[in-house]
């Protein structure tokens, strides 16, 4: 439902602003870069009369690198939305909660059943890093109940860290067993490094953030009413349990989605959806999309930063959205009753 | 406690036995005893697996008991040095003399690895007391674990910066291979200072961990206790990390094992914990070693596998603090 009161204004005026604020960071990333390319080249390559090597870095490196980020900003922003609306909790992140760790597990099982991580093959990879966040999830849950208190804040989060310590351990162990390339694919990975890179890893990610993302937003209805609280919301008519269940799968599927071409990125989601709430208040048919597009620019310019800033070396997209968004977490956690 | 000393023992001379080149046991009794450097099979004991195995026992003692001190003091049963973010201050100052004073000597290591440590530690406290509603147990431990994560980003963000990646992913992995016995002439005297320290001091933080009130009932300088204990724990987990890296939950596991084998008094708890992390570290480096020969696995995925379950069934135990 589109409404047009104060907050809805604000918020309509904030995604725009946002809107244009992710094309400026998207056109600066394409212009960035080991070979610097003027806007005016970009664009020239773009409508077709690029030079060969223009072509060769923007459509067969570039481009799809900055796709994949995008995508997987998304994905995260969303994937935190939800989280934190399903769960009360502002502190609430797919990375705190061990869903990510989970995710690179089912990484490195596909790496050694498979062994290859381009072609086709590589359209599998998000779904065995669902697999591996599925089962951190269950096991987050099953160890984090309580039969008298239900599931609480801070609670979750320390079971989520050691279970997050788990998963990387075994990730680390599993690759370990393979090859020297593996286990430090595996280590950078953990770092949160990009290295979804050719067309066909953007391709595998698409479909994930073309399905779920959209789902997700449909279900502003249903998070509003589960940050009421659930016997609001079971008031209201709605099927609580099933619901719960079908959006954490949702936010599940969008986050291991995500790292799992765009390497183990925490805070990513703690951050965008604690901005959008600033920006647009608490109604999630605005926070949802705000947190998505806020995801998308802070991860293409942490992305960004990380490739261009620190020529010849390249710092991984992780560290730098760590290094902004852990600061905010600690702050935040003083903040919380 | 005779028992878990007479295990170490065992274990030494079993961990100096195996490895990637099997040598038989007489030979390693001469290698100790009659060392003669024109065998390579004395050699192996005496340069590489000798001071390996000993550097194990010294740090796994050393993380144990910094664990027991920050758990009693605190009255924190999750407290561990890896787990408040001790442990990646420490890595943080490594990585900082790596890439600015590459030819510092070890001792200077040493000493800024602690100062890292200090660093971390009062932030955290700072972080976790400025909450409305003070500083529970967790509140700490989710803290301390997100300073961890930042330090480590941090960390990750200058050893690539700076083409460290190769040094420091021995210190990442944990592994206990690159003790030298120019490490342990440096590192022993430091961590048997900080365990004899703890000895006058296990009294009181024993009445600590019975609650502030008593203890200042009973006379106990609360206050005064806290900064020593926990400056002792930080040397600790400083010095250790500036060897090995960060190995977590050993500080964690093995004071929870000492209370239940021996109860509250930290006068036994305090070297029970040293002998049985000893132990642990010796054990787990040994299999890091030998589970797949040449290979090794990194030691603090080998004790994370042991620690993770255990640590887990200790906050399903935690009810207080919510």
């Amino acid at each position: 439902m589109l409404s047009f009161t104060a907050k809805g204004r604000r918020a309509w005026t904030a995604g725009a602003a946002l809107a244009a604020l992710s094309a400026c960071v998207v056109l600066l990333s394409l212009n960035t870069g080991s070979m610097s390319i003027p806007p005016s080249g970009v664009l020239r390559t773009l409508l077709g009369f690029g030079s060969p090597d223009e072509n060769l870095v923007l459509f067969e490196y570039r481009l799809p690198r900055i796709l994949v980020t995008a995508l997987a900003g998304i994905g995260l922003g969303l994937s935190g939305a939800i989280l934190q609306g399903l769960s009360r909790n502002a502190l609430a992140d797919p990375g705190i909660l061990g869903l990510n760790a989970g995710a690179g597990f089912g990484l490195v099982v596909f790496i050694s059943f498979f062994s290859a991580m381009k072609g086709p093959l590589s359209l599998l990879i998000p779904l065995f890093a669902f697999g591996g966040a599925v089962l951190s999830a269950g096991l987050i849950l099953l160890l984090a109940y309580d039969r008298r208190l239900g599931l609480t804040p801070i609670r979750l989060i320390l079971t989520g860290i050691a279970v997050a310590a788990g998963f990387s351990a075994l990730a680390l162990f599993l690759s370990l067993q393979l090859d020297e390339d593996t286990y430090a694919f595996a280590a950078r990975w953990l770092a949160g490094n990009v290295w979804g890179r050719t067309p066909e890893h953007a391709a595998a990610l698409l479909p994930w953030i073309a399905v779920f993302g959209p789902y997700a937003l449909l279900q502003a209805r249903a998070l509003n009413a589960f940050s009421l609280g659930d016997e609001v919301a079971a008031g209201i008519g709605l099927p609580v349990n099933r619901q719960r269940i079908l959006l954490l799968l949702t936010a599940v599927a969008l986050s291991s989605a995500s790292v799992a071409m765009a390497g183990g990125i925490g805070f990513l989601g703690l951050l965008a959806p604690q901005l959008a709430r600033r920006l647009a208040g608490n109604r999630h048919e605005h926070l949802l999309p705000l947190a998505g597009l806020i995801g998308l620019a802070v991860l293409v310019a942490a992305d960004t930063a990380g490739r261009t800033l620190f020529l010849p070396s390249s710092i991984p997209a992780g560290v730098v959205v760590a290094a902004v968004g852990a600061p905010y977490f600690l702050y935040l956690l003083t903040r919380t009753k | 406690m005779a028992a878990s000393l007479l295990g170490l023992i065992l274990s030494l001379f079993f961990a100096v036995s195996f490895g990637a080149k099997e040598l038989t046991n007489a030979s390693v009794w001469q290698a100790v005893t009659a060392y003669d450097p024109a065998l390579p099979a004395h050699q192996i004991i005496r340069e590489l697996r000798l001071p390996r195995v000993l550097g194990a026992a010294l740090l796994g003692a050393a993380y144990a008991v910094a664990g027991a001190l920050m758990q009693g003091v605190t009255r924190n049963p999750l407290a561990d040095p890896g787990i408040l973010g001790i442990n990646s201050g420490a890595m943080l100052a490594v990585a900082l003399s790596f890439a600015f004073f590459p030819n510092l000597p070890y001792a200077g290591m040493i000493a800024l690895a602690f100062g890292g440590a200090v660093c971390s530690t009062l932030i955290i406290y700072l972080l976790a007391s400025s909450v409305p509603g003070g500083l529970t147990p967790l509140r700490l431990t989710v803290a301390g674990s997100v300073v961890a994560a930042l330090l480590g980003s941090l960390c990750e963000g200058i050893a690539i910066y700076y083409e460290l990646s190769q040094d420091l992913a021995f210190w990442y992995a944990g592994g206990a291979a690159g003790v030298k016995w120019m490490h342990l002439k440096l590192l022993l005297p430091v961590i048997l200072a900080a365990l004899l320290f703890t000895v006058p001091l296990a009294r009181s933080v024993s009445l600590l961990s019975l609650g502030e009130e008593t203890a200042s009932g009973l006379g106990i300088r609360t206050g005064r206790v806290r900064v020593l204990a926990m400056a002792t724990a930080v040397l600790l987990a400083g010095a250790s990390v500036s060897a090995v890296g960060p190995v977590g939950f050993v500080g964690l596991v093995v004071p929870h094992m000492a209370r239940k084998l021996i109860g509250g008094d930290y006068r036994l708890i305090l070297p029970l914990s040293a002998l049985l992390g000893a132990l642990l570290l010796v054990l787990a480096d040994l299999a890091a070693r030998t589970v797949n020969p040449p290979r090794e696995l990194a030691l603090g995925v080998m004790v994370a596998m042991i620690g993770v379950p255990f640590f887990l069934y200790l906050a399903r135990q935690e009810r207080s603090g919510l």
